[in-house]
């Protein structure tokens, strides 16, 4: 072969899935929209970030983490801390009776700056922190965990109780964080201002790209040894430490992953959105993100994106005009997609459209391509699967139903 | 943040606050011994836990509606009736709950959390359609109100000793169920060993089955308590959820005595710390050190043994 695997790659099924996405998102979206509503497909996709780390760390490895809300909060605060020291210069906030610090500060009594929100001044700082913050807790949270061999419904209760811990600190300490109403009236980032439908329209494409770096990242670490560990792990975790492996710091790996993905997202929310509060962190909404991930899919990265777009859009749409009727068809959907159809819309796409494609276009890659199923042997009497797959296929089917069946490594 | 006490004084703020803790520990104990045998027993993440508990309370202010437009003359007494009407509502719905979903679910316990947090959501946004938005308190018969003192510090209000005293009867008459009763042997059969339980005859859907609906029930009684002591509304369950299963995994899943024991260890320090911080700081507080300590004992502070 001639081509360079990069470009066979984009040649491939899966390739297309990326292209369309990437259409969809780069050239469909912004053409078709206004900027409000483009702004808020932006908000949506802050999302898509926590879900796609939620299919690594619960659709992969199987470790449901139920504070997801966290990992977001704290990377979309450290960013609003930075932009909230920014727009707090003396002259902005020379009405207050200390200027220079942000303005709920002043109203709750405190006079100087706490020392936690010092290094904020720094962008470069800020950025750091985005990812380090969350990534730290994780390590925490992970090491004491699964050094401990917690896991399963354990795990969950307890990350449920630490976002909880988290929500509470947030409110209860007004002055260092801005209480309930989180941290508000964000104006520029580094001189530019956010707030203009030209910043917006950048900060969108900024997203999309991140979040395209995450979906590379995500599918480097699934395709590589260390992601079928992680699936080895899911489903027979003694075996796989039998057989030598440390279980605990894999976990901790991919917890730490989902959670430097989240921080990600909760930053370009801040950016995106304008402000931070707590009630993006707490435990409904950690268990909200949960189901944009089911619902797209749980073992799917890119089911995971159009999850989290189409429950966003829905609550979206929903809320506008039935606001009741929104719990109803939310409740809905986390029972119809745990009972009905636990692959979520990936799994969906693949028990019925795939087999469709199939028989439309005949796509077999050439290195597949089975006597069996050639188009000109009809009087064959032997079995024509609609499905040619190779033994090694099906064994890796289990583990992406969606995705792997084409990729072009194994052939 | 012992500072500027005395010994003595101390003392007195411990015996304070623990008595103002007791309320607390018995809406732990009624909402965490439903969950605990559905926990424990079924391995099953009930996270409607507390939606069945709202159903009781509402079941409660209804009955006392009804008591008091068409049999005044028996108001007194209308507790008792809303408590039976509350439990036998619950533990059916249960029943139906357990049919319809969480029997596919069994062995998949984080698919039942998302499962019940669906139901929870469509139950709240029911009770919300029904009931309205804003809260509800029912009307207390007269000889609930009032208080016994204890010392000239201490004294106890006569509904929140009778939230104490249901929710020690309840723990007393599971554990004569769970550990006295030919059910509660085969409910343990069944969780030890379930093909075995099977092959000597016991129907386990069937214990499964009741067991839910048990636990159910008792969170409905829990729900008809807590009318006597606060107002309902429909996100109020909610608002206890996390807590409750902290209180379960903080005992051991599988041990009444282990809910019971955590349940009041919690609610003693969160109501003294409460003294000497803000309500806040104190909820951080006991959250923190519990989750602390579930990190270094993981199966809780009374788990079973078992070889794993």
């Amino acid at each position: 072969m001639s081509t360079p695997s990069a470009l066979k790659w984009f040649g491939s099924r899966e390739g297309i899935y990326y292209l369309i996405l990437a259409l969809l998102l780069v050239v469909v979206l912004p053409m078709a929209l206004d900027p409000f509503r483009l702004n808020l497909v932006g908000k949506y996709l802050t999302y898509a970030f926590v879900a796609i780390g939620l299919v690594m760390c619960w659709g992969k490895a199987g470790i449901l983490s139920l504070g997801q809300g966290i990992f977001f909060g704290l990377g979309g605060y450290c960013m609003a801390m930075f932009l909230k020291l920014e727009a707090s210069t003396p002259e902005a906030t020379a009405i207050q009776s200390t200027p220079g610090i942000p303005d709920f500060m002043d109203w709750n009594q405190l006079t100087e700056l706490p020392w936690f929100w010092v290094p904020f001044n720094s962008f470069a700082f800020a950025l750091f922190a985005v990812i380090a913050v969350p990534v730290l807790l994780a390590f925490i949270i992970g090491f004491a965990m699964f050094t401990r061999r917690v896991g399963g419904v354990y795990f969950a209760i307890i990350t449920q109780a630490v976002a909880a811990i988290l929500t509470i600190l947030i409110i209860g300490q007004q002055g260092y964080t801005g209480g309930v109403n989180g941290i508000t009236d964000l104006r520029t980032l580094l001189g530019w201002d956010i707030r203009t439908d030209n910043a917006k329209m950048i900060l969108y494409f900024v997203c999309v790209g991140l979040l395209f770096l995450c979906l590379f990242a995500a599918k480097a670490v699934q395709s590589s040894k260390l992601g079928r560990i992680l699936v080895a792990m899911n489903a027979q975790e003694t075996r796989v430490r039998f057989s030598g492996y440390d279980v605990a710091a894999f976990k901790i790996f991919v917890f730490c992953l989902a959670a430097a993905f989240a921080g990600i997202g909760g930053a370009m929310f801040t950016l995106i959105v304008g402000f931070m509060s707590p009630s993006f962190v707490g435990i409904v909404a950690s268990i909200e993100m949960v189901i944009f991930c089911a619902l797209g899919g749980r073992l799917s990265i890119l089911g995971a994106v159009y999850g989290a777009l189409l429950v966003n859009a829905a609550k979206s749409g929903f809320s506008e005009s039935f606001p009741e009727l929104w719990l109803f068809a939310m409740g809905a959907l986390f029972i119809g997609v745990v009972m009905a159809f636990p692959n979520g819309l990936a799994g969906l796409y693949k028990d019925y459209v795939m087999p469709l494609e199939e028989r439309l276009f005949r796509r077999t890659p050439k290195a597949q391509a089975a006597p069996a199923v050639a188009p000109d042997a009809p009087a064959q009497p032997a079995p024509a699967p609609k499905k040619p797959e190779p033994v090694a296929d099906s064994a890796k089917a289990d583990y992406d139903p969606m995705l792997d069946h084409y990729s072009p490594e194994k052939s | 943040m012992f500072d500027g006490y005395t010994t003595s004084e101390l003392m007195s703020i411990f015996a304070m606050q623990g008595f103002a803790g007791l309320s607390l520990f018995s809406v732990f104990v009624l909402m965490a011994l439903g969950l605990a045998i559905i926990f424990g027993q079924m391995g099953v993440i009930n996270m409607a836990h507390g939606e069945f508990m709202i159903l009781g309370a509402y079941t409660t202010y209804i009955t006392s509606s009804l008591f008091q437009s068409y049999l005044p003359g028996w108001f007194g007494g209308y507790f008792f009736v809303a408590m039976i009407l509350a439990f036998l509502i619950c533990a059916a719905l249960g029943m139906l709950i357990e049919w319809l979903m969480i029997r596919h679910l069994y062995h998949r316990p984080l698919d039942t959390l998302l499962a019940t947090w669906g139901l929870s959501l469509i139950m709240q946004q029911a009770y919300r359609s029904i009931f309205g938005a804003r809260e509800v308190g029912v009307e207390l018969p007269e000889w609930m109100m009032g208080a016994i003192q204890v010392t000239d510090l201490v004294e106890l209000p006569i509904n929140g000793l009778l939230v104490m005293i249901i929710a020690l009867s309840i723990a007393v008459a599971l554990y004569f169920l769970m550990y006295r009763s030919g059910y509660g042997k085969k409910v343990r059969a069944v969780v030890q060993n379930r093909p075995m339980a099977e092959a000597v005859g016991i129907n386990s859907s069937a214990i499964d089955r009741m067991t839910f609906a048990l636990g159910c029930g008792i969170a409905g009684v829990a729900g008809s308590a807590f009318t006597m002591i606060g107002s309902t509304g429909p996100s109020s369950g909610q608002a206890y959820i996390v807590d409750t299963f902290l209180v379960v995994v903080f005992g051991g899943a599988q041990s009444l005595i282990g809910t019971i024991v955590s349940a009041f260890s919690i609610s003693q320090a969160q109501s003294t710390m409460e003294f000497f911080l803000s309500g806040s700081m104190a909820k951080v507080l006991t959250l923190l050190v519990v989750v602390g300590i579930l990190m270094l004992r993981p199966e809780g502070l009374m788990a079973l043994k078992v070889r794993r």
